[in-house]
């Protein structure tokens, strides 16, 4: 398993009311190097335990002096953005995972398309900073609400000109997609509907599928609190309804693998034995939910999960 | 010995190439059990056992000046050896500034790194190399960053790019292949590069090998050991000079033997490459004389009982079909059992 990076919050600045950058300098060496589309996953110690919250880095992947990434205020949800947005300050010591990528640039792509909606923009900044430094052609459609979730949008509107295209509701996606030259690629990185809407597009208008790239940024949902029995350990450990069971495993001195802690990458799968499932995942076929969940995302809906752990 | 003063031997023409009896102790033996049989061999390719070939990332031995000027021959000779695809420019400098960081902080004594922004200066004392230059620029290097980095560390180097769910081999510097061509494999994919060895297809091992090698993180590289032979201490076992060196497996006699079969073991390390998301693929090679690897307990015993029982496909394609009963029998004399 990979080994925390110590990092200081050496900025942060609301770039809309809703949406918080906070830049990010090493404590320790210099920091990893990291390629476009990468995330880190931020260690956050909430009072039911810690959480952990995977954030894209915004910043551009040649410059290795400092991370940065963008929080969008999540009222609904387990915490981790309202602790960033309010209790984070300039000065602060954070942990965070090493970056990941499950989300890269297709490298011999002859048009790249990129379709964000909302703070679905935080990966396309550090694309939009290697596709400039290689001049690969790109375009980049953006959906948002002005004034709400517009982060990035006067410096893009000055970096790219034409190569912008900005909607304040979901863009004609037949439009976008239809007729495109052969070698391009679309990615998308927003709401799910809007994921749902892009790759439906793509299939009805013939994009052969390894052409059209997404990445959710789904995160653990709270939900009720449970048991959790581990069948090699015989260890018994309370998982908070804040709390996802990945974490209550962390908490506990598990190390499970892990990457995207949203349900996607398969990482970390774990055989269960007992119990009443809530699968929440978007990686296991039903067949295999009977065998396995992905304790990222998925949880017991009863009063105890038997894991084999 | 200490490389300065190592003598420049030669992988060709008259065979210069000899171990020192340190380079004979810490060789990588491959053989972990009597029998073999191919197996996703990989573990985390962490420091340990000091002095070892596992202490560093890449190893630095007796041979590094001896490799390098062999290196330098065939690339002048043949310069499609070096590869980098258009598409592959971030993942040549990703390599360079790895194995740059690497060689500098695990032997200072001879590399040394200042950096400062963008403005790099990398000073090889072993090969008299003093150089500042703009990382990103090439043209601040007398030639591409992955050719200026490969001529000074020991090893092959391939880069593969990661896309569709495969890797691809679109660059790379392959002076000492046994028997693969970077020429031939250029923009291969995993499995039809991995085309030619018999009977892991069928075993899923490279199904496995490549979801293996997807996932790989920044900063968690792994390891392997691959093996097969060699007649004479030749490095550049390439298809592309088959005919230098392929009638050579016909001439190998009982008296011979000893001398000119070696054991040729691949260190293999697999990295993710940060910026570009490219997977570094380094080839890093030791022979060791079967004179040399008996005078080690156990070795010729194990060696004799593992070639002996070589299922046939797997003898055939490493290449010792010719000469192998010659072997065995040269072999059987340190198996009393």
């Amino acid at each position: 398993m990979s080994v925390a990076l110590e990092v200081r919050v050496s900025a942060a600045r609301m770039l809309t009311p809703a949406v918080r950058e906070f830049t990010l300098q090493s404590c320790t060496g210099p920091l990893p190097g990291f390629s476009p589309g990468s995330h880190v996953q931020v260690h956050l110690p909430l009072t039911e335990g810690k959480v952990r919250n995977a954030y894209s880095l915004t910043s551009d992947p040649a410059d290795n002096r400092h991370y940065r990434i963008a929080v969008r205020l999540q009222e609904a949800s387990r915490g981790g953005s309202h602790y960033l947005h309010r209790h984070v300050q300039v000065g602060d010591t954070l942990q965070i995972s090493p970056p990941a990528n499950l989300f890269a640039l297709h490298s011999t792509a002859g048009l790249h398309i990129l379709i964000a909606g909302g703070i679905g923009i935080t990966p396309f900044m550090a694309y939009i900073a290697a596709l400039e430094q290689s001049q690969a052609p790109f375009e980049l459609h953006y959906v948002y609400r002005s004034g709400l979730s517009d982060a990035y949008v006067e410096e893009l509107q000055q970096r790219l000109g034409s190569r912008l295209h900005t909607y304040a509701c979901r863009p004609d996606l037949n439009h976008i997609l239809r007729d495109r030259p052969l070698g391009s690629h679309v990615y998308t990185c927003g709401p799910q509907p809007l994921l749902d809407a892009v790759r439906q597009q793509a299939r009805a208008l013939g994009w052969p599928p390894g052409r059209v790239h997404w990445e959710t940024f789904s995160a653990a949902k709270p939900g009720q609190p449970f048991d959790l029995e581990l069948l090699r350990s015989g260890r018994r450990l309370r998982v908070g309804g804040e709390q996802s069971l990945l974490e209550a495993l962390e908490s506990a001195g598990l190390q499970i693998p892990n990457l995207c802690r949203g349900g996607v990458c398969g990482q970390c799968m774990t055989r269960h034995v007992g119990g009443k499932i809530e699968h929440r995942d978007s990686f296991l076929s039903p067949a295999e939910q009977a065998e396995f969940l992905m304790p990222c995302v998925s949880r017991g809906c009863g009063p105890c999960v038997s894991l084999d752990l | 010995m200490t490389i300065q003063s190592s003598p420049v031997q030669s992988y060709r023409d008259d065979f210069s190439f000899r171990n020192s009896p340190t380079a004979i102790r810490r060789f990588p033996f491959p053989f972990t059990e009597d029998s073999y049989l191919y197996s996703v061999n990989i573990e985390p390719a962490t420091s340990r056992d000091p002095g070892s070939v596992y202490q560093h990332g890449f190893d630095i031995d007796e041979h590094y000046r001896s490799e390098m000027a062999e290196r330098a021959l065939v690339l002048d000779k043949d310069p499609r050896r070096y590869l980098v695809m258009p598409h592959m420019q971030v993942a040549a400098w990703d390599a360079l500034q790895m194995l740059m960081e690497h060689l500098a902080t695990d032997y200072p004594q001879w590399f040394q790194l200042a950096r400062d922004g963008d403005h790099w200066h990398w000073h090889n004392t072993l090969l008299n190399i003093d150089q500042h230059f703009v990382f990103g620029d090439a043209t601040s290097l007398p030639c591409e960053p992955l050719e200026f980095i490969g001529r000074q560390v020991q090893g092959d180097f391939a880069l593969l790019d990661q896309r569709d769910g495969d890797l691809y081999m679109d660059a790379g510097l392959v002076t000492s292949p046994a028997d693969w061509s970077l020429a031939f494999d250029a923009g291969m994919s995993f499995k039809q590069w991995h085309s030619p060895v018999p009977m892991a297809h069928q075993m899923g091992v490279f199904d496995r090998a490549l979801k293996y090698l997807l996932n790989l993180q920044v900063g968690q590289p792994v390891r392997r050991l691959n093996w097969t032979l060699t007649i004479n201490p030749r490095l550049d076992s390439s298809p592309e000079t088959f005919h230098e060196w392929g009638a050579d497996r016909g001439r190998i006699t009982a008296e011979n033997v000893g001398q000119q079969v070696h054991l040729r073991v691949e260190l293999q390390v697999m990295a993710r490459l940060p910026r570009s998301h490219a997977v570094m693929f380094s080839i890093r090679t030791y022979l060791i004389s079967m004179d040399e690897l008996v005078t080690q307990p156990g070795w010729g015993c194990r060696l004799h009982r593992v070639l002996r029982d070589l299922p046939e496909p797997i003898a055939d394609y490493k290449g010792m079909s010719r000469y192998r009963q010659t072997l065995v029998q040269w072999l059987s004399r340190f198996d009393q059992a």
